[in-house]
Formats: structure tokens, C-alpha cells, sequence
């Protein structure tokens, strides 16, 4: 069955944010990736099978207007606890991908009864006990985003073997705003591993089982710290496991979110 | 004319064998190739050859710095510059320069200045930089902000220059809640700061804006030409016309007693295989954020391997023709001098003149060749064309010190 998606921008906080939302049932918000997101992928789509799902892009990323003002990932948390006011809804479970796992994070300790459950994914945020996340500033485009997959051929089926030059400059727009708010410490927050004990929503933990970009050390940190959290790892699978293994992540998605 | 001596300090110690083998000769390749007892030798060595710089006739000594490779062993250009303030007596020490969005403290950087202006007895030239784009991933500063933290630290450093303490500084990248030093400069109203750069509009705008004169490194003839149009407009923008004091023009030049010594010797210009800052990745070079974003989509192809750099990579020979190379004995060389002279017009001259593993010896021979044959040949010409520097004319240290606004303007 065909998802109808729709897009709109929305104000937050004096910018404009772009919102793709399509589906039906329990809201589901989806808080993408470092690299920017397509704007339709079929993970998105297997999940508006069962959700009311909105992938919002991030500010300054993809087609969001750039807060000039904006400095910190948490700054990020605050606007999309806007964006779910302005729209509404009381109560949305979050899919963090990556770097939006920090930002979903950041957003569960912030008001920790309000939220459904709460998905993170490969998640950035937290300082690897063991490893550190991938500086992406000593990589090209390609080879960075290429480091999110397992195989190139999961990396080809997404973006092609050769991603046009449009792509690239969608790239270089998102690394230049994932810089102007998570510079230093790069990608992760100093205070966000203490505050994640008093989060309530039920969380599950999602790794890959080669993640390149963020070791899994970082997700046995989340497993942890945050009450009654367990963590699955994805076999065969990079960083992206949105992307890489769409149909098993949506899988523990839609059978963990549905419990509710 | 202001006629300036320069050497990038060059790490020549280090094997060139294992930077290509590396693939990279610059912010990731190992400081274990870096010898310090070659280092010891090599900073005094370069200490030796300013002296004499100073001694046989030149006017003022660049200094620049860098970090994390081996083509430049400078990784603090204040050092030389308080060395030199102490142990010259006449050059001009000229800074291209300090990297203000590096600094975490603009105000020490106004402290040190100014103590280096009050050593040398008001010789500082103080130039600023952006840092290219690896410096600030060695230095682990931000690069997307990089411009407003150039623009934001110049403010503080001149209102610290030239207004009394104490004061607060709010800004958007600096908050200092008590700025009082005690130690400003003894040049007044301030130090003259100098520009330099290679490419980038928005430095060139900004630098004539403020009226500080912009030096060209090693930039083609064509290229030059092209900058002091931009220059010119943003000057006239401004209310002044802008003439030779606001041009400073940077170009490689080695003299030898004999033709095929110079050529050998001139080789090792190319010595960082033909990068000037050694072999990078380009995102290193450019990080997102650092380059003006009218230039996202050059950049991004050309960082992938689907364009050529914009700066192009010609050989030497080529390069020799093209004058961006300048090499022989003085005879020689004079007439190519005059000729960039006649086309670029600057009242700032820097020669390049010693890169690489050029020896000691050969050094100071040029050293001496340069200041005894070629700079009085420049000077004349500098003269007959109307050449003058910054000094020469008295020019205003800065936009806000120019009395002659509303009269350009009209003009």
C-alpha cells in the first residue's frame, strides 16, 4: 500500500522547519542522521504502515532554514519539543538515528514523562567508554557516509555507487551545521549521560553490529544508564541500520513502540 | 618601496620518502618524522639568516606560522617576532600572521603584541589570518565560525589597542569581563596590520573596508590583477583611493652566483610536491563551514576528485614561466622583477627567497645577492613607478584614522 507523505514547513522558534508526515496510528517521531535524510526511504515507508510518522529536518539540515543562533544538539531538543506543541500532540514516541538518537535522547530527559517510548539507534551523545566517534572532518563526503554501512553495496542501494554532486553538497551543508552545534566535544554531550536515569519511557537500544561511527561501547553506556533499557544488535549491519537493515529495525521498531 | 625578506622555516629534516608513503604530508602525517635536533639546528639557522637579512639591507622580515606539518616550523609566529624584537635593530617585523580565530583569548594576543611593538621599539607590523583550514583542525577550533571569530577578535584586539581600560567585552565568541592590559603598543594609534591571502573575496573585501593593506601570496599575475579590482571597488566603497600602500605582493625568488645553481637550488620550492602546504586531503584544507558558501558546489566536486583544484597544479617549468618561480642570478632575475613590478604595482614586496633543503650556505649567499644587487635595482624601479609602501606615504593605520574620506569620495 501506498504511503500518501505530506510536506510542510512549520515555524520554530523564529526559523522555518520542513516536516515530512505520513501514515496513521500512534505518533511516531523520526530524528535522522548527521548526513542529512532522503526524503523517502522504505524504512519510512514500513513505518507509516503502523504510525502516524514524522520525520522532521533537523534546522540547517536538508531543507530546514539554519537558527543562526543555534549552538548545542540540546538547543535541537528544545525546538522539536516545539515542533510536537505546535502540533499537538501529546504524546510521540522518538526513533533517534545517530545523531538523531542524541537528540531524542537529550529530549527524553528533559520532561521524562511525556514521552512514549523511545528508540535509539547507533545513537551519538555519550562519550565511548572504548573508541571514539568517527571525526568526519578528516573524511570526504563519500567515504564518511560510506562508513555508516556494513557493505558498499548497502551504501550503492541508497546512494548510489557514485552520489551526485547535489548529494555531496547536501553533505557539506549538514557537516557544516553538525559543526556549528557539536564542534566540542565532538558529537557527544559531557552532562547527558548523568540526566538519562531519570528518563520513564521504556527505551530500546539498537546497535550494529559493525558500526564504524559510533562504537557499540557508547550503546552498552545507554543500555545502562537509562531505566529498564535493553539493547539488540543488528547482525551484518553498519551504522545506519535504518538504511542498511530497514526491514529488521522496523521489525523491533513496530513490535517494541506497539507494546506501548 | 617596503622590501621584505621570507622563508616558510621549512622542516627539511624530515623524509620525503615516507610522506609520500604516507600519502599526506600534512595534519595527520606523524610528528615522529620530526627531528628536534635537526629542528634546534635548523631555528637557529633561520635566526642567523634574518640577522642577516637585517644587516645587508632588507627592510623587514615576514613571519608566518603553522601547524601540524613540515613545511613550516613555525607553529607560533610571536616567538620569532619577540626573538627578533630583541636581537634586531632596524627591520620591520612583520606578522602574516597571527591566525585570530585560533585564539581562545584575543587579549593576550593584544598583550604579546603590543610587547613585541614596545621591545622592538615600534617595528611590529602586526598582520592577521584566518588560519587555513588545517590549522584549525590542529588547533581543534571550530572552522565554521571562523570568519566571525576573525572579525569578532580584530574588534577586541583594536579597541584593546586603542582604548583605555578597563572595559567589558559581550560578544558573540569573546566574553572578557574585565579587559584592561597593562601593555599596549608603543606605535600610535596602533600597529599597521597587514592581510594577507590567496583566494577568498571576502577577506579582500574586508581588508580594503578597513583600509589595511592586502598581501597576494604568491598568486598568479592574472590572479593578482584580479584582487586589486575587488580591492579597488570595495576602496572606493569606502570613500578612498586605494594605490600602491594598500598592495603587498608575495613572490618565490632565489639568486645564486651562477644560473644553474639558482634553478637547482629554486627546485626545492617544489619541495612539498608542489602544494605549498603540503599534500592534504581538500576537507582538511577547507572544512565545512571555513569557505564562503557561494563556493559549496567548486568545492565539493573538486574535494571528490570530480573537478581540479581551482589553484591548479603546474609544474616548475611552467611555474618559472609563468614568473610564480623566480630564479637565476640577480642579472637575471631583475628584469622579471620589474616586469611584476610594472604589472602588479605593490608598495609591499616580499621575496621568498630559500625553501626546502636549500643549505645554509646557499641561504645566506642568497640572502646576500638579493639585499646587495636585487633590492637596490627594485628600488629604483619602485621609485620611477611610484611604488610607495604604507610607510613611504604616511598612510592612515586604518580606515577609522583617514582623513582624506570625504575628498576620495568625491573625486
Amino acid at each position: 500500500m501506498a504511503v500518501a507523505w505530506s510536506d510542510k514547513q512549520l515555524d520554530v522558534a523564529g526559523g522555518k522547519l520542513h516536516l515530512s508526515r505520513g501514515g496513521s496510528g500512534k505518533p511516531l517521531m523520526v530524528l535522522h542522521h548527521d548526513i542529512g535524510t532522503l526524503d523517502r526511504l522504505p524504512f519510512y515507508d514500513v513505518l507509516a504502515q503502523r504510525f502516524d510518522v514524522l520525520v522532521p529536518h533537523h534546522p540547517g539540515y536538508g531543507r530546514s532554514e539554519r537558527p543562526q543562533w543555534l549552538r548545542s544538539v540540546r538547543d535541537v531538543a528544545v525546538m522539536y519539543r516545539a515542533l510536537l506543541a505546535e502540533l499537538g500532540i501529546a504524546q510521540a514516541s522518538l526513533l533517534g538515528l545517530g545523531f538523531g538518537g542524541w537528540i531524542a535522547a537529550e529530549m527524553a530527559t528533559m520532561a521524562p514523562r511525556d514521552l512514549g517510548r523511545l528508540v535509539l539507534v547507533g545513537a551519538m551523545g555519550v562519550k565511548p567508554p572504548e573508541g571514539d566517534i568517527l571525526d568526519q572532518a578528516l573524511l570526504s563526503y563519500i567515504d564518511y557516509a560510506k562508513s555508516g554501512f556494513h557493505s558498499a553495496e548497502g551504501f550503492a542501494a541508497v546512494y548510489g555507487a557514485e552520489p551526485s554532486t547535489d548529494q555531496l553538497e547536501q553533505w557539506d551543508i549538514c557537516r557544516e551545521m553538525s559543526f556549528r552545534i557539536a564542534w566540542k566535544p565532538y558529537m557527544y554531550s559531557q552532562t547527558l549521560p548523568h540526566l538519562l536515569g531519570g528518563v520513564r519511557a521504556p527505551t530500546l537500544v539498537v546497535w550494529g553490529d559493525d558500526d564504524k561511527v559510533v562504537p557499540l561501547s557508547a550503546g552498552r553506556v545507554y543500555a545502562a544508564a537509562l531505566p529498564g533499557a535493553h539493547l539488540e544488535i543488528v547482525k551484518a549491519c553498519g551504522h545506519c541500520v535504518d538504511m542498511e537493515q530497514p526491514e529488521a529495525l522496523a521489525k523491533l521498531v513496530t513490535s517494541f513502540v506497539d507494546a506501548a | 618601496m617596503h622590501l621584505m625578506y621570507f622563508t616558510e622555516q621549512p622542516m627539511s629534516a624530515y623524509s620525503s620518502a615516507e610522506g609520500l608513503k604516507f600519502g599526506a604530508t600534512a595534519l595527520v602525517f606523524s610528528n615522529k618524522h620530526f627531528d628536534p635536533v635537526a629542528g634546534s639546528r635548523l631555528y637557529n639557522e633561520y635566526l642567523e639568516q634574518y640577522i642577516h637579512a637585517e644587516d645587508t639591507g632588507f627592510d623587514g622580515i615576514m613571519l608566518n606560522e603553522h601547524h601540524n606539518a613540515p613545511f613550516c616550523m613555525q607553529a607560533k609566529a610571536n616567538i620569532f617576532a619577540s626573538v627578533l624584537a630583541g636581537v634586531t635593530k632596524r627591520v620591520k617585523l612583520v606578522m602574516l600572521g597571527n591566525p585570530l580565530p585560533l585564539a581562545e583569548n584575543p587579549v593576550r594576543l593584544a598583550e604579546e603584541l603590543a610587547m613585541i611593538d614596545m621591545i622592538s621599539k615600534g617595528r611590529l607590523v602586526s598582520g592577521f589570518v584566518r588560519g587555513g583550514g588545517q590549522e584549525q583542525l590542529a588547533t581543534g577550533v571550530n572552522p565554521a565560525y571562523n570568519r566571525e571569530r576573525f572579525e569578532e577578535a580584530h574588534e577586541l584586539i583594536v579597541k584593546a589597542w586603542t582604548q583605555p581600560g578597563p572595559f567589558r567585552w559581550e560578544g558573540t565568541h569573546y566574553q572578557h569581563r574585565v579587559v584592561n592590559p597593562w601593555a599596549v603598543p608603543l606605535q600610535k594609534p596602533y600597529p599597521r596590520v597587514w592581510v594577507p591571502g590567496v583566494v577568498s573575496r571576502e577577506t579582500i573585501v574586508w581588508a580594503a573596508k578597513q583600509r589595511y593593506p592586502y598581501i597576494a601570496l604568491n598568486t598568479s599575475i592574472e590572479a593578482t590583477k584580479k584582487i586589486w579590482e575587488t580591492y579597488d571597488q570595495a576602496a572606493a566603497e569606502a570613500g578612498y583611493t586605494a594605490g600602491p600602500e594598500n598592495r603587498g605582493y608575495l613572490q618565490r625568488v632565489h639568486v645564486a652566483e651562477t644560473e644553474e645553481k639558482a634553478i637547482e637550488n629554486a627546485r626545492q620550492f617544489m619541495w612539498m610536491q608542489g602544494e605549498f602546504t603540503g599534500l592534504a586531503h581538500p576537507v582538511w584544507s577547507s572544512p565545512s563551514g571555513y569557505f564562503s558558501p557561494s563556493q559549496r558546489r567548486a568545492f565539493v566536486e573538486f574535494a571528490s576528485g570530480r573537478a581540479t583544484s581551482p589553484r591548479g597544479r603546474p609544474d616548475f617549468e611552467q611555474q618559472m614561466k609563468d614568473l610564480q618561480i623566480i630564479a637565476g642570478t640577480p642579472k637575471t632575475v631583475i628584469p622579471k622583477l620589474r616586469r611584476i613590478l610594472e604589472e602588479t604595482r605593490p608598495g609591499i614586496m616580499a621575496l621568498w627567497a630559500n625553501d626546502g633543503a636549500v643549505s645554509h650556505q646557499d641561504s645566506m649567499t642568497c640572502i646576500r645577492l638579493l639585499a646587495q644587487e636585487v633590492l637596490p635595482a627594485l628600488r629604483e624601479t619602485g621609485q620611477k613607478l611610484g611604488l610607495n609602501s604604507p610607510f613611504d606615504c604616511d598612510a592612515p593605520v586604518s580606515i577609522a584614522y583617514s582623513k582624506d574620506l570625504r575628498q576620495a569620495a568625491a573625486e
